[in-house]
């Protein structure tokens, strides 16, 4: 965990690339989740925002 | 290509040619043969799909082409995200892909370790089991319609012979109930030996001396295949559903060829569901926003694959 935090503050390509799957994992299943309405509504932009973010970070130091 | 072939086609090339290649520097050939790649995908992809934002955000309708197109915002994207109907396509897709993931995986790994013993008509049994994904998904749709038929189908009278139930008194294709399953099914009858193929890979890549080095310990042959099986094939299984998880996310000609969407909107998956809205409702710019926000989500999905992937290659 602590190694984990560590790589986040300074800008390791492994655990962001981590939260960038995290976050489009977490779209995808809002997207197609049958409880929540809201929850489909806001999953474009978690995609989005995870998608996106894995294109950046994929660039950042491993 | 040896040195004298070498001196040969620099003897063949026309002076002038050959004067403007040397005038050339290493980078500029190299980007001479790359260019019409380029320019392919810059017209075939990049263009199309730059387009495709730009419409979104419009109320274009391909069908009137004087009409004024506005720009709208955001307003294509809040009504597909707030609309419950597209929602129950979202949930239909994720039934089909969570199914067809899940028999597809399960069925496919115990045929590739079932396969990987070794014995007589080994290679016979794999290339019958191939099969089915060497088919039209097309033709495995309309055979399947007939497979299906409650009087004269063959899978009726197949449940009646383990159930009893009479052939004519369920249709899959027209329950509201089975027609999903449907659809489930011959997507796994079809694409289960790709999982296959995948699983067995995985498993031919496993060295024989890590089993030798487990009995020498004494493991136990289902502790063999907890501790050293699963967790060597686990990357490639791993790629088998993402590739799956993608291909059926799009599933679109072998849903269409079998229910058609139907019946009523049970098995209309997202990509039928943006069909009609772009080419039956010509709703172009809606359909856009549609498009993108599946391309998103695949191309996330793609992400995550090419992630597992390199993991898979570093093993």
């Amino acid at each position: 965990m602590k190694n984990f935090l560590s790589g986040l503050a300074r800008l390791r390509r492994g655990p962001w690339e981590f939260v960038a799957t995290l976050l489009i994992a977490l779209g995808v299943f809002m997207l197609m989740q049958p409880f929540a309405l809201w929850a489909y509504t806001y999953s474009f932009i978690v995609t989005l925002v995870g998608t996106v973010m894995f294109i950046i970070v994929s660039h950042f130091k491993e | 290509m040896s040195d004298k072939s070498i001196d040969r086609v620099a003897a063949a090339t026309p002076a002038p040619v050959a004067r403007k290649i040397r005038g050339l520097s290493d980078r500029a050939i190299a980007w001479i043969f790359v260019a019409p790649t380029i320019f392919l995908l810059l017209a075939i992809n990049i263009f199309p799909l730059i387009w495709t934002i730009q419409l979104s955000f419009t109320n274009y309708k391909a069908n009137r082409i004087g009409r004024e197109v506005k720009n709208i915002g955001l307003r294509n994207y809040e009504r597909i995200l707030t609309d419950s109907d597209i929602w129950l396509n979202m949930q239909a897709t994720a039934h089909f892909l969570f199914w067809t993931i899940f028999f597809q995986v399960l069925i496919g790994f115990t045929l590739a370790w079932l396969i990987n013993k070794k014995f007589k008509g080994n290679d016979l049994w794999t290339t019958i089991i191939v099969l089915p994904m060497m088919l039209s998904p097309a033709v495995v749709g309309n055979f399947w319609k007939f497979l299906y038929q409650p009087q004269i189908g063959l899978f009726n009278y197949i449940v009646t012979w383990f159930t009893g139930a009479e052939p004519s008194s369920f249709e899959m294709l027209g329950s509201v109930d089975l027609a999903p399953w449907s659809i489930v099914i011959v997507d796994t009858w079809m694409w289960t030996p790709f999982v296959m193929l995948i699983c067995l890979a995985g498993l031919r890549s496993i060295p024989d001396y890590i089993y030798e080095a487990a009995e020498i310990d004494r493991a136990s042959k289902l502790r063999q295949f907890f501790t050293i099986t699963i967790p060597m094939v686990l990357p490639f299984l791993m790629l088998a559903v993402l590739f799956r998880g993608i291909e059926n996310f799009k599933m679109f000609d072998l849903v269409v060829q079998l229910t058609g969407g139907g019946p009523g909107s049970t098995t209309e998956l997202t990509s039928i569901n943006l069909k009609r809205e772009a080419f039956e409702k010509w709703r172009t710019g809606y359909a856009s926003a549609y498009a993108i926000i599946l391309f998103v989500t695949v191309f996330g999905l793609a992400s995550i694959y090419v992630k597992a992937l390199n993991k898979v290659k570093e093993r």
